[in-house]
């Protein structure tokens, strides 16, 4: 039988393209994925930056997350660190949800052990990784809960906010980069970074010391460590300051930035951040001053930004008085309820505080 | 006093990346007399160009274009890459040919991809490749032994000078591609003694005429740590099996395996080119299968490919195997239990 | 001869203290007791401030679990209970005590004289094992695992031999080779003892060849009294490091590799004790002597008069160095035990602890670690690890924080040894970073299994 060739390649091209056509039109009918909508809504306002700092991994993790807390009734508890309010509140428009309010946050370095204030005692050698050196007992310094100072925070900084300075050996936060994500916290070997309020004008009240030795060892370590002399805590009139461990704490819910701490701590290691100079005498050190002054509400960043980051706040415009009563929950970090000396892996994990709330 | 603090050890055992490179160097050194004393000074100034030109072109592209603070050139990597390129290379080569295929082998087979330690592929193979393929005629047309003097090349007439030789290579291939078997056999017996391949009495390029001199210097490496047997091993004694059960099939066309494993790069290949550490694998294992795949390619190629020596196209075949084989080759684990 | 078979290195030996006698050192004026000398739960103190301790007297018993107690090494009274920086550079809590005289508790026998099994009433297995975690022993090897835990095998393992780490592989040390020449034989009543207490017929002391003087003093006297020490063999090791690790130890001389964590030496059969815990062990239960003081070498090319000494736990090093010629001038790096394995301190007020096998001095030329050039890829680090790892690759995971695939690649069977960082021609500090990563994997199958338990 004589058959054209031609029409045999047609046929058998045909037959494999509609079987072919069929097996992945059943494929994409039985295997199709149904996603919500939302997830990929929500995603859209959301910064891209994969940071984790909201505890899930990635954006598409925590758009995700957001929709499945909306089917169960309530997103609150969760926040994008990076993007703040303005953008939970786009998140709740979405799903339909009011947003619990919430204060900005800032990364602060718990310490002030600079070169001068705490003299080193030995050389290290070897990798430059806080978590190395932190093997090594107290490292350079006899504080065994002082920074390191190799970076470790810098590396973990996904907005390049962190930076140590080279004067002082320590990190310093550029509070307008910094998204209070909370990665330095993770990669600080020896907790020293906590998630704090911004607080009103960006101003608040910082114990720079992570120390929970006895009075003396520290003193013998740093001239500006924590010694628990407990003076802050009988001067302070809203109970916000507890001593544990050795260690004082300032609750950033319940200071009412009096600043009578600072004047009575006779290691000068509370420090009032951003606020302007009281009187000539009232000495600061040198640290704090670099530290700019942020952007608070993003309602008003034109203002913020307009501001001279140089000179520490003389005047500064009222941005931002709503963010503060919201705040419900303690802002204690894990860190120090878990305080153990041997802080060997980082665990804190500054979004485990809003699951809480 | 500030004492020292750091994690143990708090010694090291004094190995170093030059004590290695110029151990190679030196495991070099007796090919290199034998080279000059076959072929004269041409053989020296060969040597001598691909030296520094691999060395200036590391230290120009280095400060000048990646203005890299770290001086490698005192690493004796680009020293060693110059000696194993002009090894590869015939004796009358042009010069400017050389200076091409060190800029090859530096720019292009290492620092590209991030300088010694990063490349994928043995640098100085990249430029000994990249030479064979754009000058086949200069890089295939050796000097006979004995010359004692630099040839000038007459670059018009390279062919019709006369003064080219036959290596074993090029006759055990126009043995396999006779068809008459008597022929074939006729052409055999043209191969030198295999005592006169051992020792170098041939043609070829300078790293391919001494067999035993390169042996020892493989020897000195062992001794000396710098490498181990696996790769050098499995190569030669792979390429023997097979050259040998072909020459059991069929002794017309194929040459003793003894001819095989000393004529031409290969022992320079299995000893030096082959064992670079970067482009070698890690375990032992791991390098006992990148030798035997060398031994097969370089007899399939040998035999079966075009042209007539396949040595290094088979290690750099295998050098892009590396990455893999050290992904899936892990080394016995301690007290692991055998599934 | 013998030895473990994967990987090992040879690092320069330096046993520049070899032909010194054990001497005793000075008591000290103030003796700190760290409650943290061994692994596991820190002991608990049971003194307070000004009680009066005599040598011997319980300054602290075992706590909870893995524990032992603590003895007081001289007589005097409690100064202070407080925190003092141990050699691995963390705050311990310590009991301190000013001496006064040297007043020992009537029950412990000091004489010298030799007491062999016959001496000995007939005693159970559990009374000698009870003995030994009374008298608050530890793995004097540097491991500090408490000894009596160790001599009680779980059930369903059997001890088929008792392995005497007598390998002192460890550049620079030499606590156990003088040891061993000048207490052969209470050695040798040390190895029966521990046999009975597990019941275990055979007995190994595994000695490098660079001990010939040790290896032939034992052989011989074992070949003397074949009749009185039965069961005990002396295998001459190839001098190769980590041989004193307790895994290559078992490999070497009985040729049975113990499988990856969570497995046991107990699990192929063997029970490991260092030379310096057989010592121990003799004291404790022929003399009725709790573990109280140590031989320590300390040593060093810069030190004068390096040497080995019979040291009270407690004692500073600051002092052992004073006795030893004086700290050097050029001194750089201060090390708690040996080169390879040892701490780095950050000063000499360090006591010594059950675990000091040695205290040695590097001057600042030697202690400088050279810089670090890119990863060469030669796999002599894969050669050389004893544990059949590739820390090169570990060390690059590290860099680039993909702990799963560090996982993949048994990071946790890492035992530190250092064979990797010592033998890197790039200098590369390939140990350190995968401490980072086991410290890191670890917290990881941690965090998982506490997981695991909450479902």
């Amino acid at each position: 039988m004589m058959t054209n060739p031609i029409l045999i390649a047609v046929i058998v091209l045909g037959a494999i393209g509609l079987v072919s056509a069929l097996i992945l039109f059943v494929a994409a009918k039985r295997f199709a994925v149904h996603e919500d909508e939302r997830i990929a809504k929500v995603q859209e306002v959301l910064p891209g930056a994969n940071c984790g700092g909201c505890g899930f991994p990635g954006c598409a993790g925590f758009a995700a997350g957001c929709v499945k807390a909306a089917d169960g009734g309530s997103i609150e508890g969760l926040l994008c660190p990076v993007g703040g309010q303005p953008v939970m509140e786009q998140v709740a428009n979405i799903l339909g949800m009011t947003a619990a309010a919430t204060a900005p946050k800032v990364a602060v370095v718990r310490c002030n052990g600079t070169c001068e204030n705490r003299p080193r005692i030995a050389e290290f050698d070897g990798v430059q990784s806080c978590r190395v050196q932190h093997m090594l007992g107290s490292g350079e310094t006899a504080c065994a809960y002082g920074c390191l100072g190799c970076g470790d925070c810098v590396d973990a900084c996904q907005f390049d906010a962190i930076h140590i300075n080279p004067q002082t050996g320590l990190p310093e936060v550029d509070e307008e980069k910094c998204t209070a994500c909370g990665a330095c916290v993770k990669a600080c070997p020896r907790n020293i970074i906590e998630v704090r309020l911004k607080g009103p004008k960006n101003r608040r009240m910082v114990v720079l010391c992570n120390n929970k030795d006895k009075g003396a060892i520290t003193r013998k370590a740093c001239s500006v460590g924590c010694i628990a002399c407990q003076k802050c805590v009988k001067v302070c009139k809203f109970e916000a300051i507890t001593v544990e461990n050795n260690l004082s704490y300032i609750d950033a819910d319940k200071c009412k930035l009096c600043r009578k701490c600072e004047e009575e701590c006779p290691q000068h290691t509370i420090l009032a951040v951003n606020f302007p100079p009281r009187k000539p005498k009232a000495e600061k050190p040198a640290e704090p001053a670099t530290e700019k002054p942020a952007v608070a509400k993003a309602e008003k960043p034109a203002v913020a930004k307009a501001e001279k980051p140089a000179e520490p706040a003389t005047e500064k415009p009222a941005v931002a008085k709503v963010e503060k009563p919201a705040e419900p929950k303690a802002e204690k970090p894990a860190a120090k309820a878990a305080a153990a000396a041997t802080a060997t892996a980082p665990v804190v994990e500054p979004a485990k505080d809003q699951d809480k709330a | 006093m500030k004492p020292i603090i750091s994690l143990s050890p708090h010694v090291h055992g004094g190995d170093s990346v030059q004590r290695n490179m110029y151990g190679v160097c030196i495991a070099l050194l007796p090919a290199l007399v034998a080279s000059i004393c076959f072929f004269g000074l041409g053989a020296a100034v060969v040597l001598l160009t691909s030296v520094a030109a691999c060395v200036l072109f590391e230290w120009c592209i280095t400060k000048y274009i990646l203005r890299s603070s770290r001086l490698t050139i005192c690493d004796g990597s680009a020293v060693l890459t110059g000696l194993l390129l002009g090894f590869n290379l015939p004796s009358n080569l042009p010069l400017w040919i050389i200076i091409i295929g060190a800029f090859v082998a530096i720019a292009i087979g290492k620092l590209t991809f991030g300088g010694l330690g990063s490349n994928p592929f043995n640098p100085a193979l990249v430029g000994r490749v990249f030479l064979l393929i754009s000058f086949p005629m200069q890089m295939t047309t050796w000097p006979k032994v004995g010359q004692m003097t630099y040839h000038v090349p007459n670059y018009d007439n390279l062919l019709a000078d006369g003064t080219t030789g036959a290596t074993p290579l090029s006759i055990m291939k126009e043995a396999i591609k006779t068809a008459d078997p008597t022929a074939a056999m006729n052409k055999l017996a043209e191969l030198p003694k295999a005592m006169d391949m051992l020792i170098g009495q041939t043609g070829g390029s300078l790293g391919e005429v001494s067999a035993l001199l390169l042996l020892i210097g493989c020897i000195f490496m062992i001794w000396k740590k710098i490498i181990t047997w696996h790769i050098p091993v499995s190569i030669i004694v792979t390429v023997y099996v097979l050259c040998g059960i072909l020459n059991l099939c069929d002794p017309f066309h194929y040459a003793n395996p003894i001819y095989v494993v000393l004529s031409g790069g290969l022992m320079l290949g299995a000893c030096f080119m082959a064992t670079d550490y970067v482009t070698s694998p890690m375990t032992h294992r791991g390098q006992i299968i990148y030798g035997v795949a060398i031994g097969v390619l370089t007899v399939l190629i040998r035999n079966f490919g075009s042209y007539p020596e396949g040595m290094s196209f088979a290690i750099l075949i295998m050098n892009g195997f590396t990455p893999l084989i050290n992904t899936y080759v892990k080394p016995k684990r301690f007290g692991e239990v055998k599934k | 001869m013998k030895t473990f078979r994967i990987g090992g290195v040879h690092p320069a030996e330096n046993k520049l203290s070899a032909a010194a006698p054990i001497k005793d050192a000075q008591l000290p004026k103030v003796a700190v007791f760290s409650m943290f000398q061994h692994i596991g739960a820190p002991a608990v103190p049971v003194v307070k401030r000004g009680d009066e301790v005599k040598v011997g007297t319980l300054l602290a018993e075992a706590g909870k679990g893995l524990s032992v107690p603590v003895y007081s090494s001289v007589s005097g009274k409690v100064s202070k209970v407080d925190a003092i920086v141990d050699a691995s550079g963390t705050r311990r809590t310590a009991v301190f005590v000013d001496v006064e005289g040297d007043e020992w508790e009537e029950s412990i026998d000091r004489s010298d004289k030799l007491v062999t099994m016959k001496d000995l009433p007939a005693m159970k297995a559990e009374e000698v094992v009870a003995k030994i975690k009374a008298a608050g022993i530890v793995g004097m090897g540097g491991a500090t695992f408490p000894t009596g835990i160790k001599l009680m095998p779980p059930p369903g393992t059997k001890a088929e031999a008792v392995i005497v780490n007598a390998v002192e592989c460890e550049p620079y040390l030499t606590a156990d080779h003088r040891l061993m020449l000048e207490k052969p034989e209470q050695i040798l009543v040390g190895i029966q003892l521990i046999k009975h207490a597990v019941n275990c017929p055979k007995a190994y002391i595994g000695i490098e060849n660079n001990k010939p003087d040790a290896i032939k003093l034992l052989s011989d006297l074992l070949c003397e009294k074949a009749a009185q020490y039965p069961g005990i063999e002396v295998v001459p090791l190839k001098v190769k490091y980590p041989q004193g690790g307790e895994k290559q130890l078992i490999d070497a001389v009985i040729g049975r590799q113990v499988p990856a964590p969570p497995a046991l030496p107990i699990n192929v059969g063997a029970i490991v004790q260092n030379v310096g815990t057989v010592y121990a062990i003799y004291e404790a239960v022929t003399k009725n002597k709790p573990l109280i003081d140590r031989i320590i070498t300390v040593t060093g090319k810069s030190v004068k008069q390096p040497s080995n000494f019979r040291a009270r736990i407690g004692t500073p090093m600051q002092q052992l160095i004073d006795e030893a010629g004086g700290l050097p001038e050029d001194t750089g790096k201060i090390i708690g035990g040996g080169p390879m394995m040892g701490k780095a301190l950050l000063n000499l007020e360090v006591p010594v602890t059950k675990g000091s096998s040695g205290l040695l001095i590097m001057t600042e030329k030697e202690s400088r670690r050279v810089e670090p050039s890119p990863c060469i890829r030669c796999g002599k680090c894969v050669g050389a690890c004893p544990m059949g790892l590739e820390p090169y690759l570990l060390s690059m995971l590290t860099r680039r924080k993909d702990w799963d695939t560090i996982e993949k690649n048994d990071v946790t069977s890492c035992i530190e040894c250092g064979s990797c960082s010592f033998t890197c021609p790039s200098h590369r500090p390939l140990l350190d970073d995968i401490r980072v990563a086991k410290q890191t994997v670890m917290g990881i199958i941690k965090a998982r299994h506490m997981e695991s338990i909450k479902k």
